[in-house]
């Protein structure tokens, strides 16, 4: 699925500014969700390899 | 047939763990991105823009992932990064013409192929050299005792990090002499220099340029290494943007594609990052310029593919090419791991 796809007739600037915008917010909860996922996990996940 | 963002569920299952190791890659030497994505999308079959265009925005994506990771750990040289890219702005505008005025001549396929080899093996060499250098000095030292650490000379500590040839260009003070993050200084006209060339070189060979920003950074302008792949990834930060805005223009981005590389370089990205502050650099760097080495291989046997119109070459280029970063990847997942069960954050030296 291109820009081209999800925004049909929209001018090419409005569509390339809107799939930087989409993978900045992509990104920004990617940053977001695996950050606080690490918070959680890293103890413990650190814990285990030393185990190892 | 059940589909993701216009993915088939296996295809985008590769994509996240194809993701993952670029992302172990890109958050560790802060390069990797376009010059593993492009390739291996043109080999599933994907259109030349397509694969460039997508590639461009996925190394946007992880370029803010891993510039935050690498922020929070204060690794980032803004100012640099942002006087870099003046210069890379210009220098892709005057590469972009060389190769317009080479094709005028017939000659840039040719001439372009060759410079990618060259300077590929170049880099290669000079990583391999240098981590070969700094593991006979190790060794030295650890012979030496502990003398030095006697002299108790913290301020010195950050040289230290800095590899011989770059002290030497900073020892030339130019001025306007600008201070870099770490509180040394460095000339406007290096970092211009190495802006300018960084972009004349990625405009020339059409390619994102992380593999040259980052080591021109960490030998030409003297960060330590890890300065250096955080700047690196921020200048990719603002190259990827502009790149992915060009080719979003031209409607080229495949979404489906970039979501799920992301999913898995944020994931890769966290840990290459993280890696970096537990890693020693010397146990990595010289697979780093081996890998490069066999990059370098593995483009000369898609330029001579093409040449001799023999695809079975074009399929050995992208095994040793995807091959040798999947090795390197291991290998920094190893080491994180061995460093983590010795417990180094726990027990620094001082």
């Amino acid at each position: 699925m291109t820009g081209a796809e999800l925004l049909p007739g929209v001018s090419p600037t409005v569509t390339a500014l809107a799939v930087i915008g989409l993978v900045l917010v992509e990104a920004a909860l990617l940053y977001a969700v695996y950050g606080v996922l690490e918070d959680k996990l890293a103890p413990a996940v650190f814990k285990r390899i030393q185990r190892i | 047939m059940f589909e993701l963002l216009g993915l088939s569920p296996e295809l985008f299952a590769l994509f996240v763990a194809f993701g993952f190791m670029v992302g172990v890659f890109f958050g560790f030497f802060g390069m990797g991105g376009s010059f593993l994505v492009t390739p291996a999308l043109l080999i599933l079959g994907y259109p030349t823009p397509v694969a460039i265009g997508s590639s461009m925005a996925f190394v946007f994506g992880t370029a803010v992932i891993a510039t935050l990771k690498h922020h929070d750990a204060g690794q980032v040289d803004y100012r640099l990064g942002a006087l870099m890219f003046v210069g890379i702005t210009v220098g892709i505008e005057l590469g972009s013409r060389l190769v317009f005025g080479l094709e005028m001549l017939g000659i840039a396929s040719v001439v372009v192929g060759v410079a990618y080899v060259l300077l590929l093996a170049a880099i290669g060499i000079l990583f391999t050299r240098s981590a070969m250098n700094d593991e006979a000095d190790g060794d030295e030292a650890d012979e030496r005792g502990d003398d030095a650490d006697s002299e108790g000379a913290a301020g010195d500590a950050p040289d230290e990090d800095v590899p011989e040839i770059a002290r030497k260009i900073k020892s030339y003070k130019i001025p306007p002499m600008m201070t870099l993050a770490d509180g040394s200084k460095a000339s406007l006209w290096t970092i211009s220099g190495v802006g300018g060339g960084v972009g004349l070189i990625s405009g020339f060979l059409g390619v994102g340029g992380g593999f040259v920003r980052m080591p021109a950074i960490y030998y030409v302008i003297g960060t330590s290494l890890a300065a250096a792949v955080g700047t690196s990834l921020f200048g990719g930060l603002m190259s990827g943007a502009v790149g992915a805005f060009t080719y979003g223009r031209a409607g080229v981005i495949d979404i489906g594609i970039v979501t799920a590389l992301l999913l898995g370089s944020a994931l890769g990205a966290r840990i290459g990052s993280g890696a970096t502050a537990y890693v020693d650099e010397d146990d990595v760097t010289i697979y780093f310029g081996l890998m490069l080495l066999t990059a370098s291989l593995a483009v000369a046997l898609g330029e001579v593919s093409a040449w001799l119109a023999m695809p079975v070459l074009d399929r050995i280029s992208f095994v040793l090419l995807i091959g040798s970063a999947l090795f390197v990847c291991a290998v920094i997942l190893y080491h994180g791991a061995l460093a983590v069960r010795e417990r180094r954050d726990v027990t620094p030296s001082a």
